[in-house]
């Protein structure tokens, strides 16, 4: 379509100083967008308030929605679950009657470990989540990888909590607001998570790359021992996850590590809960820089 | 007359005998719009990777675009603040970036004062990749070449989107400016 005439404002004064206002305002804003982006790169919490009220307005409409979604994956889940269901069922008899085995051997287990605990006067505490809620949504268009879930300070949430869907982590709590927070998930190229492989001591960082997968970085470098197919899960070091938790499966072998997917992809996580922070003295001491002398 | 002609007496926004445009509408319509599309992409799904195009700007563009003079050049101030809230970007960077699209396209419409719709896909396709490349590299996280070609979908996506969502802004126009019934 041709501009409208509104640009040529002719001889009347009026128009010729609306327009140049204009224009002036438009360039003033830009700077002023500016400022704010270099006051945000080095203060990213500046503006959390902001942006916390904001989540908390659309909240019961993002956690509509989040519901609905939930409702309609199911529907398709049972869909589809008809299609071969007759090898399927086969299957997962097969799979059942291995899974009753492998179950009586791991109560075996737990029941020596109980055993040799108490021989060691550990004590075995149980956590309670702070909160349980719902993956309410995502910043989808952003390069960063940021969700929101139902659940803020209101709730006892507070930065630094980590998230846990039934399959594994999610992510860790990165601001608050009165009724929902935002998180930080494994995949933001931020976040760096210490983890072991499960089936032995091989630890390595887990960070984020952007693209939906982890790369697993060994610590101790040398021949590597990784293998397609590992499970890794969280150390416990640093102080902010439990260990313990399921975080990742590698895919591919690299020089230093691999690849890795994630277990919980919060694309298919609904409810989720918010764990207390492991040991919060150890997490406050990692913060602290070395310079800085610790009082009691 | 009506018997000759059944729409002799109305035009592209409805009957006009007793019939006016609403002044709430027509302001409210286009600004609405954007902001709706700025909340938008919370909604759908949390994905692992940025997939969504970024609907809000995409919208200004397609209101930009297909209606020229409607918006004023600074619309990008409030609008950017208010997607800003919701987009996860450092706060800032939609005030500035959006800022700087809108006097861009008024420069380059006083070039190019005459075009047809393809030259207006040319041009926010350009306008839309150089918006998440900056995004890509202003984004607070190291960048890296992964999170790179994670962005092409979201680029295709966001490129094929412009046509579809240059119709709904011209149903939206029409919307904004239909004849409601006044006594």
């Amino acid at each position: 379509m041709a501009p409208t005439g509104q640009r040529r404002s002719g001889y009347s004064r009026r128009a010729q100083y609306n327009l140049f206002t204009g224009y002036i305002i438009a360039g003033i804003g830009a700077l002023i967008g500016a400022v704010l982006l270099v006051l945000s790169f080095f203060q990213p919490q500046l503006f959390g308030g902001l942006r916390g009220a904001a989540a908390d307005g659309v909240s019961p409409a993002t956690e509509t929605s989040a519901t609905v979604r939930t409702g309609s994956k199911s529907i398709w889940d049972s869909i589809s679950g008809y299609y071969r269901a007759g090898s399927k069922n086969a299957e997962l008899k097969r799979e059942i009657e291995i899974a009753r085995i492998r179950l009586a051997e791991a109560q075996a287990v737990e029941q020596e470990n109980l055993r040799l605990k108490a021989l060691l006067g550990l004590r075995e505490e149980d956590v309670e989540p702070v909160a349980v809620t719902r993956l309410v949504g995502s910043t989808a268009s952003s390069t960063r990888r940021f969700a929101y879930v139902g659940a803020g300070s209101d709730q006892g949430v507070e930065v630094g909590m980590p998230i846990r869907s039934p399959r594994g982590v999610v992510g860790r709590v990165l601001e608050t607001g009165s009724d929902s927070a935002r998180i930080l998930l494994l995949t933001d190229t931020e976040s760096v998570l210490p983890v072991r492989r499960a089936s032995d001591e091989v630890v390595a960082f887990a960070e984020g790359r952007g693209d939906g997968l982890l790369r697993i970085r060994l610590i101790n470098l040398g021949i590597n021992p990784l293998e397609k197919g590992d499970l890794f899960v969280t150390s416990g070091a640093g102080g902010y996850y439990r260990p313990g938790a399921a975080v990742a499966i590698l895919v591919e072998k690299t020089d230093d590590g691999g690849l890795a997917r994630m277990v919980s992809d919060p694309a298919a996580t609904d409810f989720v809960s918010i764990d207390p922070i492991f040991e919060p003295e150890a997490a406050l001491a990692v913060e602290t820089p070395t310079e800085t002398e610790l009082s009691d | 007359m009506e018997r000759i002609d059944p729409r002799a007496r109305s035009d592209a926004y409805g009957n006009r005998i007793n019939r006016s445009h609403s002044t709430f509408l027509a302001t409210v319509v286009p600004w609405g719009s954007i902001l709706l599309a700025s909340i938008l992409p919370l909604f759908p799904i949390a994905s692992a990777l940025p997939l969504l195009p970024p609907l809000g700007f995409l919208m200004l563009l397609g209101w930009r675009l297909v209606r020229p003079g409607l918006l004023p050049v600074w619309a990008g101030i409030p609008l950017g603040l208010f997607d800003d809230l919701f987009s996860g970007q450092p706060f800032g960077f939609a005030i500035l970036t959006w800022s700087l699209a809108l006097i861009g396209i008024e420069i380059l419409e006083g070039r190019l004062p005459w075009r047809a719709f393809w030259q207006d896909w040319f041009t926010a396709g350009i306008v839309v990749s150089v918006y998440l490349i900056v995004g890509w590299l202003l984004s607070g996280a190291t960048p890296n070449i992964h999170s790179l070609i994670a962005l092409v979908p979201q680029l295709v996506l966001s490129i094929l989107l412009f046509p579809i969502l240059s119709r709904i802004v011209a149903r939206l126009d029409r919307f904004r400016l239909h004849r409601w019934r006044t006594i």
